[in-house]
């Protein structure tokens, strides 16, 4: 007899998964932020500006919330960061702005909430509805941005604001990338993913054009044939792979895959595990994990190769899981999906011993097994170059290589976001973004018009 | 302990701590709370002559700075809008009840004898201790030719002083209005008068604000604003400054002083005290937090005296008055230069840019590896202390006096061109 694993939607009422997936950190409300707002020191040539990927005036916004000048904090927030909304929900503020503010260092610690603000400041913005910046008249010039993600949203948004056209590609129905598919649904609560790229969107002259994929519905040359520019920012598409056996039995899948689910789905119709077994250390095994739990899973079990330091999601997401009572399992290498009658029934990991250097090694002979009925990968994330590999663009470890002005080796394409070496933040992709389109706008200004004498 | 009794004029109480003429004193009500909190003694809300005064609604306007509330308020009230008997029957209740404090009633009439012969027996009939006379008010009562506009003619406040003291054996507090250009004016016409004391300040005239929907000045009255009185904590310099110019002044010959002005802690109190005063009058600090902010005011000053030393109420007052100089009497060779602890800085950065836009151009902005390090560049540093000030650490930047090489003061400066003594070679 075939065993079924306990893999189940609708393990929770409307009411609890309503409750579970709403804001997982509220507004603060107006009298908080001028409380938060006029703790601020109003440093200069601030350290939290610094350690701002966008370099987002950070005092400046603040003082606009401190002293009621809604419109201006929005403004400043939003001319170095497009999709500032979403940065100050899931940025980790607390490796970036917040952690280099002053007030650390002071006795009571406690840095300014930053990310809390400038949420504050977005959404009076969002709330009191308007574009903040107009359009330079227009300049007959027309790019391809491949991939609506917080890079390609970015270039986009800067490209229009200088009176260029945009054609916006992105493989899925609805433009926002990890936004809107890839980040935990507590985090950007509500429609805010849509909202925010209609919001950019009303700056006027992007065309968003979905279920386009660079390689199968068009190719990187057309681009370069019927544009004058072309930006790629197209992310990670691919999986990391455990490469041990039982892979591929049912209830094993991609963290990512899953979180796409919750994200694109009825909450009450995502099935999960009763037992959930995730493997990886990143923030998006922690997103699969708590997501897990919050649809009704009843154990879910984090399980890392090695220890807290070197996990790649930060403090705030670690104690995040630990709260949401997801058991959090280090130094553990998975060695095989364990099946019993033909089903998933669990993993089986070697126990590892820390070398010192942040390393394990493994006992081959020592495993124990977790059981699952459900098993979530999160072991890394890929760029996948088949769709531009036929083209002349440079890719090393992994990663579309660009120079200081965001261009890819082939003439008139760029590329910026984790599709490109560095940090895969939203804020870093944004920035990316927004610079790849400053240095395309700076080429096209000094090139003629295509089809125009010069 | 140090001993906090008070004996002003002959008007005794067991503490400093009077309630000023004001809202929290317009009752019986409010004064036995008062008094059950601790205050030494109150000075009665401004009596007048019936029938009442009127006042409006919306009285209060408030000046809130970086999440502060009330830093300063202003009040477009007037005086007592109770019949006079009633007051006067309260008073003569709670005096009874609570004989070893002081009850001061503050009084404002017409600007005529009579009117003056009139209410005096009616007040000292109560057994009140004293009277204050509200030359002061700069609102709504300096229209009908009271308060103010007879405190800011000294000639007037002589005037009535004078019938006060002839017409009542009560000791006469004359309350001086800040609104004049020399407080020493109408502080010598009160003593010629015959005052047995002063009392300082009283509000401010001011226009706290303006509503800017409505595009009205607050506190908006049925869409119109007015002048109103200002007090509370941001007004205490300027009554520091005055209570001083009266106490250092030799023809005043040390005319006691009851100081008011955004009095709030006890620190405030042994400031006014050091800078002459005998008692304290509190209000704003009262209506913002209630008449038990009373306690921490007598403990901290006690507290302060033992460790300072001084016995009586009496040791203190006036301290710092030898020391309240004219300007032309400064060492113009003395010098202070700022010195930042880096261990305490956090990197803010607002003394450079303080110092960088607005003043010497003294302190330098360097990176020692990824770290800010500011710095004082001495030959630079004027010794303003605006970069200790804007500092928000706590003893971070902290001005260090230098050696001084004798003494020169701008009447002796080579540069005077009106000096009076000739440069010591």
């Amino acid at each position: 007899m075939t065993r079924t694993p306990d893999i189940a939607s609708g393990r929770l009422n409307d009411t609890a998964l309503a409750v579970n997936f709403s804001d997982a950190h509220p507004p603060l409300t107006k009298e908080q932020a001028v409380v938060e707002a006029d703790r601020c020191f109003f440093c200069y040539d601030a350290p939290c500006t610094e350690a701002c990927p966008t370099g987002i005036d950070i005092p400046k916004f603040i003082r606009g919330i401190a002293t009621g000048n809604m419109r201006g904090s929005a403004r400043t927030i939003l001319e170095s960061n497009i999709l500032g909304g979403s940065c100050a929900r899931v940025c980790p503020t607390e490796i970036l702005c917040e952690e280099k503010c002053v007030h650390n260092t002071r006795e009571e610690g406690h840095p300014i909430r930053i990310g809390a603000l400038q949420r504050h400041a977005t959404d009076w913005q969002m709330d009191h509805g308007g574009q903040p910046f107009t359009r330079a008249p227009e300049t007959g010039r027309r790019i391809a941005v491949v991939g609506a993600g917080p890079a390609g949203l970015a270039c986009a948004h800067r490209l229009a604001m200088h009176g260029h056209d945009v054609v916006l590609l992105d493989m899925h129905d609805h433009a926002g990338g990890l936004n809107e598919y890839g980040v935990a649904a507590y985090k950007l609560a509500g429609d805010f993913a849509q909202q925010e790229v209609a919001f950019l969107m009303e700056i006027g002259g992007i065309t968003f054009k979905g279920d386009q994929k660079l390689g199968r519905d068009f190719s990187l040359s057309d681009l370069r044939r019927d544009y004058d520019a072309v930006f790629l920012g197209m992310g990670l598409a691919g999986v990391r792979a455990l490469g041990i056996e039982g892979e591929a039995l049912e209830g094993v899948q991609d963290a990512v895959a899953f979180i796409e689910d919750v994200r694109s789905r009825d909450k009450k119709t995502v099935p999960v595990g009763r037992r959930v077994v995730v493997i990886g250390g990143g923030n998006t095994a922690v997103d699969a994990a708590v997501q897990a739990r919050r649809l009704g899973a009843e154990e879910v079990t984090l399980v890392y190769r090695r220890g807290h330091e070197q996990m790649s999601a930060t403090p705030v997401e670690r104690e995040w899981a630990q709260t949401n009572d997801v058991t959090v399992r280090l130094w553990s290498s998975p060695v095989r999906i364990v099946e019993e009658d033909g089903a998933l029934a669990g993993v089986e990991f070697s126990r590892g011993a820390a070398t010192g250097d942040g390393r394990a090694t493994y006992d081959a002979q020592d495993t124990f097994i977790v059981p699952a009925d459900m098993v979530l990968k999160a072991v890394g994330q890929l760029f996948v170059a088949d769709p531009v590999s036929g083209d002349s663009i440079l890719i090393e470890g992994g990663r579309i290589v660009v120079d200081g002005s965001y261009r890819t080796t082939m003439e008139g394409v760029y590329a910026g976001g984790d599709c490109t070496v560095g940090e895969d933040l939203t804020v870093a992709a944004v920035r990316d973004g927004r610079d790849a389109a400053e240095a395309m706008h700076l080429a096209l200004c000094a090139a003629p018009v295509s089809g125009v004498p010069a | 302990m140090a001993d906090l009794r008070s004996n002003f004029v002959g008007i005794k109480s067991p503490n400093p701590f009077w309630l000023a003429s004001a809202p929290p004193t317009d009752k019986e009500y409010n004064i036995r709370r008062a008094f059950e909190a601790g205050w030494g003694g109150v000075v009665w809300k401004t009596l007048g002559e019936d029938p009442p005064v009127v006042n409006v609604s919306s009285r209060y306007g408030s000046l809130d700075y970086n999440g502060t509330r009330m830093i300063g308020l202003n009040n477009i009230e007037l005086i007592s809008d109770r019949p006079l008997a009633t007051n006067i029957a309260e008073i003569k209740d709670v005096k009874r009840d609570y004989p070893d404090r002081a009850v001061v009633v503050s009084l404002m009439v017409p600007c005529v004898e009579e009117s003056w012969k009139a209410i005096l027996p009616i007040v000292e009939e109560t057994g009140a201790d004293g009277i204050e006379l509200n030359f002061g008010c700069p609102h709504g009562m300096s229209e009908r030719n009271m308060g103010a506009a007879v405190g800011q003619v000294p000639e007037y406040v002589e005037m009535v002083t004078r019938w006060c003291k002839q017409n009542t054996r009560m000791p006469v507090i004359v309350k001086l209005t800040p609104n004049i250009t020399n407080i020493l004016m109408p502080a010598k016409a009160a003593l010629r008068g015959g005052a047995d004391a002063v009392s300082l300040i009283n509000t401010i005239q001011s226009v706290i604000g303006v509503d800017l929907d409505q595009m009205v000045p607050m506190p908006v009255v049925g869409g119109k604003g007015t002048h109103g009185g200002y007090c509370g904590p941001a007004v205490k310099p300027i009554a520091l400054r005055m209570i001083g110019d009266i106490a250092r002044d030799p023809e005043l010959g040390g005319i006691p002083i009851s100081g008011i002005g955004g009095i709030s802690t006890w620190r405030d109190a042994a400031e006014f005290l050091a800078m002459g005063s005998s008692t304290l009058q509190v209000c704003t600090a009262a209506m913002h937090y209630g008449f038990r902010i009373v306690e921490d005011m007598i403990d901290g000053l006690s507290a302060w005296m033992d460790e300072k030393g001084y016995a009586t109420l009496a040791d203190v007052t006036g301290r710092a008055i030898p020391n309240f100089v004219p300007w032309n009497q400064l060492n113009l060779k003395f010098k202070t230069i700022a010195n930042i602890d880096q261990d305490a800085c956090v990197k803010c950065g607002l003394c450079y840019i303080a110092c960088e836009d607005t003043s010497h151009q003294s302190i330098s902005k360097s990176l020692v590896g990824n770290e800010r390090r500011y710095e004082i560049i001495e030959e630079e540093c004027v010794g303003c202390n605006l970069c200790a000030h804007v500092c928000p650490i706590d003893n971070c930047i902290t001005m260090q006096p230098q050696p001084v090489d004798g003494m020169l003061t701008w009447p002796e400066h080579p540069n005077n061109p009106n000096r009076v003594v000739e440069p010591v070679s």
